[in-house]
């Protein structure tokens, strides 16, 4: 089962993989394929057959280039033309230059626009600005309530004059709502209005005449990113009803990928400005196209997680870590493991976090399933241990994993599990790893660089052919590691001559071929096919 | 800077990596045979009944002029599968292109792929048996198909009959907002016109103003509401609530449960923890998960893992009224079994409708 367009291009280009040449046949194959695809990902039928039109002519009139093969020139067509009809390039809110900003909020019932409310004030407040909140949804029984609450949690004030409940005229409350923000200084107002159905005329009219009245700099589009066919249809009739100059994105962190994203942006042609991602206020960001698009092309979010990893991780401390574990033979312990868990941990959801990995796509329901109290678990059973035990393992006997078990409140049984886990998840880390040092490893060929070239000649093809950015992007991943490791070895940086930093894009390119080591990926499939 | 980048990929990937592995391999291990799903009494309950009295302070609209209302809602929206089928029976020769543009009407429908392209095949076979010569005949083998894919043979009754002299339980469940306090407050309305006596439990203890909401719901009739704390446990306010209509003698207790995209590991669990607990009380006799019509190909996936977790019985289509068809219910009803047994079909309080499979299809058809 299929479930994402991510799963199901990678199957289409898995099968491609291997192949020299494109025939007829392979992109008929292929392009059948993505149309499945982008239809099971509810992305409008149009819009398919443009799209699919599209990457059908560019990948006829592909020059076989003798660089890449089929599957990544593929991968790389259907990346462009993504991130073209995502918008190619984001746009946040436009300011007004006289304050107040009025932003005005419509989608459907449902779509979550007051919880985006308070999060766009939220947002707005951080960036240092001071947000109104008006509450104009006087349809909802309690919206106006739940706007207040919003509002508060949010830190920003909330001017709803009206009870709701049916009572009320919210294009007075809309009109006044700028009167109090024009007096009180507020410089941004941001107007909640009610859900209305596209072809609900009436409702329809009343948001249009809110439109006239607080004359807003920008009006949101606010669209559920699980609404299927009907996205178009639904955009269609607020941009002729209302008119929006930008659309938000909400419900991101659901598995549904954004087919309405690609089929808005294309057939409305205005810009995705925001992502909402979650429950909690902090859980919205901007569009960004090249990340959806390379999520959609099971590139993974590796740039996301490196952000927030950048946040989040004690460098220090990680890059401790990372030498024992390359140091070999029982350096890292558990203390490391614990303490890198925790800071993991603040990243978010672990099974967020593993979502974002790449190549993690077959195994989205296990990671789903991830239990965050199996954590918790796991750390109190180390927390029980003697700093002695943590250091190394191969000390604890039967009296003292029966007394750390007592101190976990666990069974001796789990004890044994954590510490057989634990090492052989240890030995799998230092293979990977040493797979990146050596380049003999055949498990990270996207990281590997160079390196590799011996084994898999196909992929040093790749290399060269992507020319300078791809070896930028691939090889200081070994620059990197030898750095760390062998501080004496000749500066690998002149391989590449005095280069950037790596550019999102590139960073993407490089993430573009990385995939969980086989044996990683073997463990997996063969553990869950078991007991299940 | 280059380098503390690239150092970042490597301790990030390789930790992740490790502890998914971890996690995974362990969970997989341990992790015991899904549990049987309980068996719920079948029971017809009464609900599509006539109502007659209305002890509330509003008069809820009957169920028959409800159901006329859905078909001409489903009827009145421009209407692409109807056009899609005249131009089918209208083109002289049916070619290739003819039957793909037909396929992708009914894709078009939120259907799915599959579905839509065996229901094409059948078409196909079909007429090429019977003739396609008769528009009539052509749009009878296309209903008699749209019905079986329906199905109309599941039972539709909403459970809310209790056993021992307990009340019926409904736990009403889906992803945000796709209308689940709506739905229970349009239920709360329904079942108080049949003259029944309901308790509302407000177990979205969550979202901002959720129990508000539906107390303002449940005051319009009459109906009470037993309500917690903004971020009280759920199963907490639950739990009172079926406890409070165990004692009172009432005889269907409803309960709101917070929206949760069913990816949220922790938050599934919690709804798990939720049916439990009430189940201590009085066994629940109907899961209700609310799936909104403009919801894609997702539907099916969240009434999959909504079904593992807390055994959904049936559903509820909302927001019908729109130009969405909710064909997605189709894909879930025959994946799952689960039959669809209410829809809702606007903004108005008495816009909800026992699921009729003939009205159903003729909207579609555009009848």
């Amino acid at each position: 089962m299929f479930d994402t367009l991510q799963d199901r291009l990678s199957q289409t280009f898995k099968s491609l993989r291997g192949k020299t040449k494109l025939t007829e046949a392979d992109i008929d194959a292929t392009t059948r394929e993505i149309r499945i695809a982008l239809l099971e990902a509810d992305v409008n039928l149009g819009v398919v057959k443009e799209f699919i039109a599209n990457v059908r002519e560019r990948c006829q009139g592909l020059e076989l280039s003798q660089a890449l093969n089929p599957a990544q020139q593929i991968i790389k067509i259907v990346n462009e033309e993504l991130i073209a009809i995502l918008g190619g390039d984001t746009r946040t809110i436009r300011f007004a230059k006289t304050p107040p900003t009025v932003i005005m909020l419509a989608g459907l019932q449902g779509a979550g626009k007051t919880t985006l409310a308070g999060k766009l004030a939220h947002w707005l407040k951080s960036e240092g600005h001071s947000p109104l909140l008006v509450a104009a949804d006087l349809q909802r029984p309690n919206a106006v309530n739940q706007l207040q609450v919003v509002g508060q949690r949010a830190g920003v004030h909330v001017h709803a004059p009206e009870p709701g409940n049916g009572v009320g005229n919210p294009v007075q409350v809309a009109h006044s709502g700028i009167e109090v923000a024009r007096q009180r200084l507020y410089d941004v107002v941001i107007v909640d209005t009610a859900g209305r159905l596209g072809i609900d005329a009436e409702l329809m009219q009343q948001a249009a005449d809110i439109k006239a009245a607080v004359n807003p700099d920008e009006v949101l589009f606010v669209v559920d990113a699980m609404i299927g066919q009907d996205a178009v249809n639904t955009a269609l009739a607020f941009q002729e009803g209302v008119g929006f100059d930008g659309v938000v994105l909400t419900k991101l962190d659901g598995d549904a990928r954004g087919g309405a994203a690609l089929s808005i942006a294309k057939v409305i042609g205005k810009p995705i400005m925001f992502a909402s991602s979650g429950e909690g206020l902090k859980d919205f960001d901007v569009f960004h196209p090249e990340r959806m698009a390379s999520r959609i092309l099971d590139m993974g979010d590796m740039l996301t997680l490196i952000e927030q990893a950048e946040k989040t991780f004690d460098q220090e401390q990680s890059k401790l870590a990372a030498e024992k574990l390359l140091a070999g033979k029982g350096q890292f312990t558990l203390g490391d493991f614990l303490q890198q868990m925790q800071q993991m941990r603040k990243m978010g959801p672990l099974s967020k976090i593993f979502g974002m990995l790449p190549g993690m796509g077959a195994m989205k329901d296990q990671i789903a399933n991830i239990d965050e109290k199996e954590i918790d678990r796991v750390e109190a059973i180390i927390y029980s241990m003697t700093p002695a035990e943590r250091a190394d393992v191969t000390i604890l006997n039967g009296s003292r994993r029966a007394r750390i078990a007592k101190g976990a409140g666990v069974q001796v049984s789990e004890v044994n599990q954590l510490v057989t886990r634990f090492v052989e998840a240890r030995k799998m880390m230092q293979s990977m790893a040493g797979g990146m040092m050596g380049g003999g490893m055949p498990g990270m060929p996207g990281m590997h660089g160079m390196g590799g070239g011996a084994q898999r000649p196909k992929k040093t093809q790749a290399k060269k052919g992507k020319g300078a950015r791809k070896g930028q992007s691939g090889n200081p991943a070994k620059r990197a590691q030898t750095a760390q490791q062998r501080p004496a070895a000749a500066d690998p940086a002149q391989a590449f001559g005095g280069n950037a930093q790596p550019t999102e894009a590139e960073m993407q390119k490089a993430m573009a071929d990385f995939q969980l080591p086989p044996q990683l990926q073997q463990m997996l499939n063969q553990q869950t096919k078991g007991p299940r | 800077m280059t380098d503390d980048l690239i150092f970042w990929i490597i301790v990030v990937l390789l930790l992740a990596a490790g502890l998914a592995a971890y996690l995974v391999v362990k969970r997989a291990q341990e992790l015991p045979p899904a549990e049987e799903p309980g068996q719920l009494p079948q029971q017809p309950g009464k609900v599509p009944a006539e109502p007659e009295a209305e002890p509330g302070l509003e008069v809820p609209e009957a169920a028959g002029s409800r159901l006329a209302r859905l078909r001409r809602r489903l009827a009145n929206s421009n209407n692409a599968l109807a056009r899609g089928l005249a131009d089918l029976l209208s083109s002289d020769r049916i070619d290739q292109d003819t039957w793909d543009d037909f396929e992708a009407t009914l894709i078009s429908s939120d259907l799915g792929v599959g579905p839509s392209t065996e229901l094409v095949t059948t078409l196909r076979r079909e007429l090429s048996i019977e003739g396609v010569a008769d528009p009539v005949k052509a749009r009878d083998v296309l209903r008699r198909e749209l019905v079986t894919l329906v199905n109309p043979n599941l039972d539709r009754t909403v459970n809310t009959t209790g056993a021992d002299g307990r009340p019926g339980v409904v736990l009403v469940v889906g992803v945000n907002g796709t209308g689940k306090t709506t739905t229970v407050g349009k239920l709360a309305r329904v079942l108080v016109a049949e003259g029944r006596t309901v308790l509302l439990g407000a177990a979205d203890t969550f979202r901002a103003a959720a129990a508000e909401q539906l107390t303002t719901w449940g005051e319009r009739v009459g109906v009470e509401t037993v309500r917690g704390d903004e971020g009280a446990d759920p199963a907490s306010v639950a739990f009172n609530a079926v406890d409070r209509g165990v004692q009172e003698g009432v005889d269907v207790v409803l309960v709101d449960t917070a929206g949760r995209l069913h990816t949220k590991t922790g938050l599934m669990d919690e709804l798990g923890k939720v049916k439990r607990v009430i189940e201590r009380k009085a066994p629940v006799t109907e899961v209700l998960l609310v799936l909104d019509a403009t919801t894609g190909q997702n539907g099916l996936t969240q009434a999959r893992i909504f079904a593992e977790v807390v055994d959904v019985t049936g559903i509820v289509l909302t927001k019908l009224d729109g130009s969405a068809k909710g064909g997605i219910v189709v894909q879930v009803q025959r994946e799952l079994g689960v039959p669809v047994k209410l829809i809702g079909l606007g903004e108005g309080v008495d816009d909800l409708a026992p699921f009729d499979t003939d009205g159903f299809v003729a909207g579609i058809l555009g009848e």
